[in-house]
């Protein structure tokens, strides 16, 4: 994958942009998958927290993935640039799905619970800012707000730094006992983001 | 024919068993085509149930079919997910199985489970169930008053709680052997002496005239069905009457989310949700899930109130 030229891509019909399209679509499938064995009836007793639980799972997994992307290239020459997009937007879906069953599926969007919800709630506090700063993202990873955004694109997506270490305290203080998993992608977070701290004057600067 | 007063079931109201065995063996021989079909006896007391109930809830109270109360369990030996008891707790073996029953008492005893549905037989209790995570079934058990087992063995005058104690079989069950790493095995669970003495106060043995599955607290658990449910301690070994308030695990895990008493309190939020209404399990659908207000005491306000005459019940949740 690594040594794939433009030129390569192209010959064998893949634009990036189709690429990329193809490449969201393929990640949706948990939530097809999810939607459909929900609907007929395979998710257990209670379908509507499995499915918060499961896209909460997904959303987090993909942002680690997203975080993955540069260190790759820079300390292991594997070059996923391309991936990083859908990744970024798949986390952002996962996490809007997520947050429609609880605000919509399990608590019927009662405000007044919801308010007091997201005041005073720990673990409800750190996931709606993990949103509040992946929302934005999303919307500027079009080209055009790419474009738009010039020089102030990056410092901008930086942000989602604080978005994984932010998801990764909702996960951890998620529970009602600790969990082991929140602990480990709590590390990967750790890893992917201490990477960010290396200098290493050879590497290209651009992405 | 007396009726499942539901959902406020005086115990004097509770149908007696040989009632309810009728009952079930007309509706059965009524219906063969129905129970054929694959649908329960035990619809048609949902309907019975659903009738009594009228105050305009979007879901009448009836039973949670057996599939859904023994597929959605909440046993951290076996696992933290809802579906690990149910998948997890194959190697349990619940028989035979010894109850020691001891503490401050004149005559304290070690029963075989056998021995004690025998002495003490089996009773229906309809009960609502609401866990402590705001979710609700509500659950045909089979049992006896604890009531009945505690007189057996005399408490003495000083005894004040009753402390239940779970078993410690990491072989057998999953959970004990490592991944939740904040809960203590064993388990235990404490009552005062008054509420373990209340005749809504059972030892279930059975659920829907069936041997207790593994995953629900083989073979014989607590009930008591106006405390969340994290205070109907499973698998029990152990029942000793003390003068002092014993330990109760997630009470000593987290003091400040989950008191001693654990009365089903609708004012009165769990610091990481609301308690003011639960989730039906096994209604609603994927998109839609099923909702109603939390009564104060689970709706068993008439019956037991009054042992928390005087007292702040947001002080003592
Ligand atoms: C307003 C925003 C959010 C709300 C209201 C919310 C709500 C919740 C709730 C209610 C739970 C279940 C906790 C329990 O079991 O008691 C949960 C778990 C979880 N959430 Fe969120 N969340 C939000 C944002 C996010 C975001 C942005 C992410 C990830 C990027 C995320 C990832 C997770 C994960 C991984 C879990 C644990 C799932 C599991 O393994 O069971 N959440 N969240």
């Amino acid at each position: 994958m690594s040594g794939r030229s433009v030129s390569s891509r192209q010959k064998n019909g893949f634009t990036p942009v189709k690429r990329q399209v193809l490449l969201y679509l393929f990640f949706l499938a948990p939530f097809v998958f999810d939607l459909t064995a929900g609907v007929m009836g395979n998710l257990g007793p209670d379908p509507a927290h499995y499915c918060l639980h499961d896209f909460g799972r997904y959303a987090i997994r993909f942002l680690l993935l997203s975080l993955a992307i540069t260190p790759l290239k820079r300390f292991a020459g594997v070059d996923l640039m391309l991936w990083r997009r859908p990744l970024g937007l798949l986390a952002f879906t996962y996490a809007a799905l997520h947050i429609f069953f609880y605000v919509v599926v399990i608590r019927h969007v009662d405000t007044h619970v919801l308010w007091r919800d997201v005041t005073t709630r720990p673990f409800l506090i750190f996931g709606l800012l993990t949103f509040l700063i992946l929302l934005p993202l999303a919307l500027t990873s079009t080209r055009k707000t790419i474009k738009a955004l010039g020089r102030w694109w990056r410092p901008l997506h930086r942000l989602v730094y604080g978005a994984a270490i932010l998801a990764s305290i909702h996960y951890m203080i998620a529970f009602k006992t600790w969990h082991v998993q929140p602990f480990v992608y709590a590390a990967l977070v750790c890893i992917f983001l201490s990477f960010r701290l290396i200098r290493k004057g050879r590497t290209p600067r651009r992405a | 024919m007396t009726v499942y007063r539901y959902p406020r079931p005086a115990p004097s109201e509770i149908t007696p068993r040989h009632l309810f065995l009728s009952r079930r063996k007309m509706i059965a021989s009524a219906a063969m085509g129905v129970v054929a079909a694959g649908v329960s006896p035990y619809s048609a007391l949902a309907a019975e149930a659903g009738q009594i109930d009228g105050r305009g809830w979007p879901a009448p109270d009836k039973p949670t079919s057996l599939n859904d109360i023994t597929h959605y369990n909440n046993f951290y030996e076996f696992g933290t997910d809802k579906s690990d008891p149910e998948a997890l707790s194959g190697d349990f073996v619940s028989r035979p199985w010894r109850v020691q029953v001891d503490g401050l008492v004149d005559h304290p005893k070690v029963w075989d489970i056998d021995e004690l549905i025998r002495q003490f037989g089996q009773q229906d209790r309809l009960y609502r169930m609401r866990c402590v995570e705001a979710w609700s079934m509500v659950i045909p058990w089979n049992g006896f008053e604890l009531g009945a087992l505690l007189r057996a063995v005399s408490p003495k005058s000083e005894a004040r709680y009753v402390a239940f104690t779970s078993v410690v079989r990491p072989e057998q069950m999953p959970g004990q052997r490592g991944g939740a790493f904040s809960l203590t095995w064993p388990y235990t669970e404490g009552l005062r002496l008054d509420e373990a003495m209340h005749p809504l106060t059972i030892l279930a043995t059975g659920v829907y005239g069936q041997t207790m599955p593994a995953q629900n607290g083989a073979p014989v658990r607590l009930v008591v069905p106006w405390k969340y449910g994290f205070k109907g301690i499973k698998s029990i070994t152990r029942i000793t009457l003390t003068d002092r308030q014993p330990p109760a695990s997630w009470n000593v895990m987290a003091p400040n989310e989950y008191g001693f008493y654990a009365n089903v309190n609708p004012a009165v939020d769990h610091p990481r949700w609301s308690q003011a209404s639960e989730q039906i399990i096994g209604q609603g659908s994927l998109f839609y899930t099923a909702r109603k207000p939390t009564q104060l005491f689970n709706g068993y306000a008439e019956q037991v109130s009054g042992l928390y005459k005087g007292m702040d019940l947001n002080k003592d949740f």
